[in-house]
């Protein structure tokens, strides 16, 4: 059974459609890498799967159903934002917080609710960080600590919005291994987004890439071609194989990379979209 | 002390408000909304001159006052981009009004410096009784909204994605900082609410990071500065305000300065 599957829809955010007549499935269990530039509805996308924005045309169902908010089979990491540098909250209460969190009253948790917190934080590496304040953390610490919250409640769908922004080379293969562990042991659907591809060629099932209004799922070498990434790019685009890495090059630079640099200056936010030039 | 009617009616006054004060200004901190709950005190300063002008109470013009710009400010807050200049301006706007008021109504004058700094030996057993009623509203609420409101402040965009209606819950809760705020007036005036929304949360967070020990701490630490503030203005006459505010700054420099030397220590 397909766990997500749009027919025919689009996705418009005021006045620009991010996604127009997109027509895709995504099978159970599979890792699915989405990439793309920036603005290309990556995370519009996910808003979308998560009952967030309704499409303006075709169907979004996912696991056969019309999405709506608060699915409890869907985990969720949402980008990173700027989180409060002052917010001195243990690592426990903050992903405790999101554990029935939309009920009315005073938080409390029941044996079983703190032991699914414990068995998670466990599946992450994260134990160690239940008793540090988020202020005191780094950011391939919070990621993880994040994690471990989206995996609460036995999700079987995990959508992760760039997991490995602004973190260096070793964390982000931490933040990838961890999510392929335990999403293969549990059968997980995997949402991955990321602007590097390299890093998850070992990992994915298949590739889903998003540009120009688009949105081209298959293997890598079906969809990381020059033909199909010139379409989605909307510009001339070369890719190179060398020493098992992909390079996806625009009139002799890296575009995974020039997006990168700019997204430095890109706090986050999925309504702040660069435009490229 | 205890001898005076005075002195139990402030002690009574000032620990309802301190309580009510530490809990909510616990999450003002954990939402980094501190300067909101300043500029609402202000606003409130306008209500309460203008209340007198029409001859009512002041704390009714107060609440008025601070609750409306609570809730528009809860309604705005999303699309208002720079909010702290937005707020920056009303306030010192509110402020204006509230001279204005006083302009024309010259015999309240006198009345001027308890709203700003507060009056807390002049309570009776009615304002007692309104500020039992307003906390026992205030942690009503604060209760009821608790657990949305710590997931919305901690993490907006998952909330949003497990069905917080997160406009709903900034909304009520700057309603419930409108009505802690107009209490807080009462002692400590509009100037220096910080001292007790704002200090006591502030320092808690410095020496606990779990949340029960937190709000616990938060209040604890407001009713302690509250009430050895009271006892020290009694001994040395000076002002009670002026003891709270000291108190406040000193327990959340302590805490500070502890947290540093800590950190030193581990790292």
């Amino acid at each position: 059974m397909s766990v997500v599957t749009l027919d025919h829809v689009t996705l418009r955010l005021g006045n620009r459609a991010v996604l127009s007549d997109v027509s895709f499935g995504i099978e159970a269990g599979e890792f699915i890498g989405v990439l793309g530039p920036n603005g290309a509805g990556k995370t519009t996308l996910m808003r979308a799967i998560l009952g967030l924005l309704l499409p303006e045309g075709g169907s979004v169902k996912v696991f056969g159903h019309i999405p709506h908010r608060g699915n409890p089979a869907i985990g969720y990491l949402p980008q990173l934002r700027t989180v409060l540098p002052d917010l001195r909250v243990r690592g426990r209460d903050f992903i405790a917080s999101s554990l029935n969190g939309e009920r009315w009253g005073l938080p409390s948790f029941s044996q079983h609710d703190r032991g699914m917190i414990e068995e998670t934080l466990d599946a992450v590496g994260a134990r160690d960080l239940a008793a540090r304040p988020l202020s005191e953390m780094s950011g391939g610490e919070r990621q993880r600590l994040l994690l471990a919250q989206a995996l609460i409640g036995a999700p079987k769908l995990l959508l992760l919005d760039e997991p490995l922004i602004s973190l260096d080379a070793r964390h982000q293969e931490v933040v990838i291994d961890v999510v392929r562990k335990v999403c293969r042991e549990r059968k997980i659907t995997v949402l991955f987004s990321a602007h590097e591809l390299n890093q998850l060629l070992g990992t994915l099932d298949r590739v889903l890439y998003l540009g120009n209004g688009q949105a081209v799922l298959g293997t890598v070498d079906e969809v990381v071609t020059a033909p199909v990434l010139s379409r989605l790019y909307g510009t001339d685009i070369q890719v190179l194989r060398a020493a098992g890495h992909i390079f996806v090059m625009s009139r002799g630079r890296d575009v995974e990379r020039t997006d990168h640099l700019h997204d430095h200056h890109h706090h986050g936010h999925e309504h702040g979209h660069h435009h490229h030039h | 002390m205890f001898a005076y009617e005075f002195m139990t009616n402030a002690f009574a006054a000032a620990g309802i408000v301190a309580v009510v004060s530490g809990l909510v200004g616990y999450f003002l901190v954990m939402r980094g909304q501190t300067f909101a709950g300043h500029a609402l005190s202000h606003i409130g300063f306008a209500g309460a001159t203008g209340a007198g002008l029409i001859g009512l109470a002041p704390l009714w013009g107060l609440l008025a006052f601070t609750l409306a710009a609570g809730i528009v400010m809860g309604a705005l807050s999303e699309r208002i981009s720079n909010r702290d200049v937005a707020i920056g301006v009303v306030l010192a706007l509110a402020l204006g009004f509230g001279l204005l008021f006083l302009h024309y109504y010259t015999s309240f004058a006198t009345q001027a410096t308890a709203l700003l700094f507060g009056n807390v030996l002049a309570v009776d057993h009615t304002m007692i009784a309104t500020l039992a009623m307003l906390g026992v509203i205030t942690v009503a609420a604060l209760a009821a909204i608790m657990r949305p409101l710590i997931f919305a402040s901690l993490q907006p965009e998952l909330a949003e994605a497990k069905g917080v209606p997160l406009r709903f819950v900034s909304t009520a809760f700057l309603a419930i900082v409108a009505v802690a705020v107009s209490a807080c007036a009462q002692i400590v005036g509009v100037l220096l609410v910080f001292t007790l929304m704002v200090g006591p949360p502030a320092a808690a967070q410095r020496v606990t990071t779990g949340l029960w020990s937190g709000l616990f701490v938060s209040a604890a630490l407001a009713l302690a500065e509250a009430w050895l503030g009271l006892t020290m203005a009694f001994y040395t006459d000076w002002p009670v305000s002026f003891c709270i505010a000291l108190l406040s700054a000193l327990a959340y420099f302590a805490t500070l300065s502890a947290g540093t030397s800590h950190a030193h220590a581990a790292g």
